[in-house]
């Protein structure tokens, strides 16, 4: 073994080299505010370990990106815990960092001869900033996507360049598959090789200077092995426990409900995302900004925190002169202490907005829903394009834009928005459902603002109807009734109501012939029979998706109102809504979409839907409808100009 | 320094140190293996439709068809995805014979070389399959013949295959 080692010796000049690193001189024996570095060269060297393993798995590609991701976190073996390490010591990082800095400057530790190394550090500085910067926008969630366009805006802002710049980093005028490649190989190979280039000329020049040594040393010089490395192996161990703690233990608190680092829904060009920041280090730069509006904004983007930065680099000089160095100390403290407010004021806003709240809950909702979604896999155009396909999802969208100016859905528009004005058609929560239905035949109901109440057929036929005859059922009647509803409500096909239905097959049957008898509904509609003097919409099929369709194509076909139509317009017609949003809009009425066999208890209350927020006034209505991306001013202006109300089976059931 | 107590330190440091270091190794080893875990890419039916029985003359000649089925592929279900392909032949009594056109020695695509050879052959290194897939030349480097594929006749005139992958430069046929 000897003679092997005496060889390797030979050939390499292994020992001299253990020797050096090992046994270099620390001035005053070990301390454990030495520490940090090694620290920060420990979390490099995790994010390198684990971003080599995630490289292995991640699919840089619009299409693909996020989808890599999740299945990273959610369907590998430890996946959400390599991704969760490489998240957090991430954020370590950037902490250890900002305390190496300030130890740096606070000991004069920047000062000559160790400017070189000095300067090396704030390069690293940068350095780690832009890999955090490329590598928020890798899973190509909602978050990292709009918050990186922000990140990516403020290049254009550069003089002369700045727009050409722009392109240069995205890899074109818009975000694709060119800027994930881009960012992607920025993130994973040219920054880490320049970080690692640094970091080794960083090593080295602090070995030749050595440390900066704590004045007064309290007790004699030491070697770096043992003592001042045990120091450093428990400081990194200290720092691998942090962020195993930072990746399990929201879960295990019960704080969070997911394990690792977070992802939300899919990027989606054209759904905002509210609750978009950058990562908390970045907070400061974002809030600041606000403060720099129209033209300004050069100043608050560039102009300062490049002279900031100048500062920063140019200390050792500045420290030359008198009183320099205190200088240099209140500069760092003051901007530390200003990045440390701007941050803390960033994130009271936040907290005290209903707008990000609301922003946050409605990507946490969809970001459940692509969970469900993906049990049954993405198609090769991705979660997006599933998600697109979703009536559950785009539903609420497309009824806030299309049917809210009239309808109502458990009284917001579909999307957890409660219009202060009255609504003019009936709310379309539950429709076609058994409970449903039976508002038509009690007649507090049916002249409720939930049915009638808001049309002229308050006082129509069928409320007429069901004031006169159905008022005064008795109990025989009244049980006949239920029958009958339960029969109708059948005609619908629910996927809600599917086991039931099959459960009360006889039941449904009694009620069936009891529609057309007793209780007397054909009296007026038609029922699996032709009848021309039964004028009232047709009851056969009534909800289900073919009826429902060609009722919102053309409520005025002789099918459903005729000629008695007042203001439901005939969606079929001049494009006012294609196809494919009309199914998805119809299929979301009827509660006909994708059920997870994972998720069931959690389906439950998501089907009651999105639980009213914000109650917000007409002005903000338009808001927040447009950060959802589809309802738009178009639907203020319809209220406006009281344009015909739609999809009104309410008023269509009351010209009986 | 007493020897024991800065023996005791040095441990302490070596396997703080290391234990802080192994963290992230050991789980992207464990990410890494997810592979072993389950099979990926598998093939969700086993018989799939390949043709009809008119693109296949009862001609004793094989013809080439592509698989196309549903995959799943990690994240990505692909409803026509290509998985493969057959050589099919029809011979004169009206039998359907089918092979994988994966070579059994190391994966190469086989082809059929024609009615003066009327064999298969493979491009990479040269073995010789005879039509009823048996090796067919004394030096083809392949394990086993060609690997038979089951079919079926479907509807009257549609061809179904049993399509499924074998493990290569193996004697013994070990579905994959």
């Amino acid at each position: 073994m000897k003679a092997f080692l005496d060889w390797l010796d030979h050939r390499t000049g292994y020992r001299k080299l253990t020797d050096e690193t090992l046994n270099e001189n620390v001035p005053g024996g070990s301390r454990w505010r030495y520490i940090w570095g090694s620290a920060l060269v420990f979390t490099f060297f995790l994010q390198i370990v684990t971003g080599l393993f995630l490289w292995m798995a991640y699919s840089p590609n619009s299409h693909s990106a996020w989808e890599s991701v999740y299945y990273i976190q959610f369907e590998m073996t430890g996946g959400w815990l390599l991704r969760g390490i490489h998240h957090y010591a991430a954020q370590v990082m950037n902490v250890l960092l900002i305390l190496h800095l300030a130890q740096v400057i606070i000991d004069g530790a920047y000062k000559a001869p160790r400017e070189m190394n000095y300067w090396f550090g704030l390069l690293l500085l940068q350095l780690t900033l832009a890999i955090s910067l490329t590598g928020y926008l890798l899973p190509w969630d909602q978050k990292g996507f709009w918050a990186t366009q922000v990140a990516t805006n403020l290049a254009s802002i550069v003089p002369i360049v700045g727009p050409s710049l722009q392109q240069l980093i995205i890899g074109g005028t818009e975000y694709g598959h060119h800027t994930l490649t881009r960012f992607f190989a920025l993130h994973a190979g040219i920054l880490p090789g320049l970080m690692i280039l640094l970091t080794v000329g960083h090593i080295y020049l602090f070995r030749r200077h050595g440390l900066t040594p704590a004045q007064p040393k309290r007790r004699p010089d030491q070697k770096f092995w043992p003592e001042q490395v045990l120091k450093d192996s428990i400081g990194c161990f200290g720092v691998m426990m942090a962020v195993l703690f930072l990746v399990c233990g929201p879960y295990v608190m019960g704080w969070s409900n997911h394990l690792g680092a977070g992802l939300t829904a899919p990027a989606d060009p054209s759904s905002s995302y509210g609750a978009a920041r950058p990562e908390w280090y970045f907070l400061f730069l974002f809030q600041f900004l606000k403060y720099f509006p129209g033209w300004t904004e050069i100043i608050g983007a560039i102009i300062i925190p490049s002279i900031g930065l100048l500062i920063l680099f140019l200390m050792p000089f500045i420290a030359k002169w008198p009183r320099g160095h205190l200088f240099n100390v209140g500069y760092f403290v003051i901007c530390f202490a200003g990045a440390a407010g701007l941050t803390y004021q960033a994130m009271q806003e936040d907290k005290n907005s209903p707008e990000f709240a609301k922003s946050v809950a409605e990507a946490e909702a969809s970001m459940e829903r692509v969970l469900e979604l993906s049990e049954q896999k993405f198609p090769e155009a991705g979660a997006l394009a599933l998600l697109r396909k979703d009536s559950k999802t785009q539903g609420p969208k497309l009824f806030a834009q299309h049917c809210a100016s009239c309808h109502r859905y458990n009284g917001h528009n579909g999307m957890g928005v409660l219009p202060t004005d009255e609504p003019t058609a009936s709310d379309l929560k539950g429709f076609a459902t058994r409970e449903w239905m039976m508002g038509w035949v009690d007649y507090d109901r049916i002249t409720s603002i939930h049915y009638f109440g808001g049309t002229e057929f308050a006082e129509g036929k069928m409320a007429r109807f069901v004031k006169r005859k159905i008022s005064r059922f008795d109990e025989e009647e009244l049980e006949l009734l239920k029958k009958a509803i339960f029969a109708l409500s059948a005609e619908a096909q629910l996927p809600t109501q599917a086991e039931i239905e099959k459960e009360e097959a006889d039941l449904i049957q009694e009620g069936f012939v009891a529609l057309q008898e007793e209780v007397g509904c054909t009296d007026c509609h038609r029922f699996h029979n032709e009848d021309e003097e039964a004028d009232a919409p047709i009851l056969t099929g009534y909800g289900s998706k073919e009826w429902l369709t060609r009722f919102i194509q053309n409520p005025e076909h002789s099918d459903f109102y005729g000629e008695d139509n007042d203001r439901m317009p005939k969606y079929g017609e001049g494009g006012k809504i294609s196809e494919a949003d009309l199914e998805l809009l119809v299929d979301w009425l009827r509660q006909d979409w994708y059920r997870s066999v994972k998720h069931q208890d959690q389906n439950k209350d998501l089907e009651e839907g999105p639980t009213p927020v914000v109650p917000i006034s007409d002005e903000s209505t338009e808001k927040p409808s447009a950060t959802d991306g589809e309802p738009s001013n178009q639907e203020a202006d319809d209220k406006v100009d009281a344009e015909p109300a739609e999809a009104s089976e309410a008023a269509s059931e009351s010209e009986v | 320094m007493p020897a024991r107590r800065s023996f005791f330190r040095e441990a302490l440091a070596l396997g703080l140190g290391g234990i802080a270091a192994a963290v992230p190794f050991v789980s992207g080893v464990v990410f890494y293996l997810n592979p072993l875990k389950k099979k990926q890419g598998e093939v969700d039916e086993n018989f799939i439709r390949v043709t009809t029985l008119d693109s296949l003359p009862a001609d004793n000649v094989p013809r080439q068809f592509p698989v196309i089925g549903a995959k799943t592929d990690a994240w990505t279900r692909t409803e026509a995805s290509p998985l493969g392909a057959v050589f099919l032949r029809r011979t004169e009594e009206g039998e359907i014979k089918a092979f994988s056109v994966i070579c059994p020695h190391a994966g190469c695509f086989v082809e059929y070389v024609g009615r003066e050879k009327n064999r298969f052959l493979c491009p990479c290194h040269n073995s010789e399959f005879a039509l009823n897939g048996d090796i067919a030349s004394p030096g083809s480097p392949s394990p086993r013949g060609l690997d038979p594929v089951n079919v079926e006749v479907r509807n009257e005139s549609e061809v179904w295959v049993h399509f499924q992958k074998f493990q290569s430069g193996t004697h013994d046929r070990i579905p994959v």
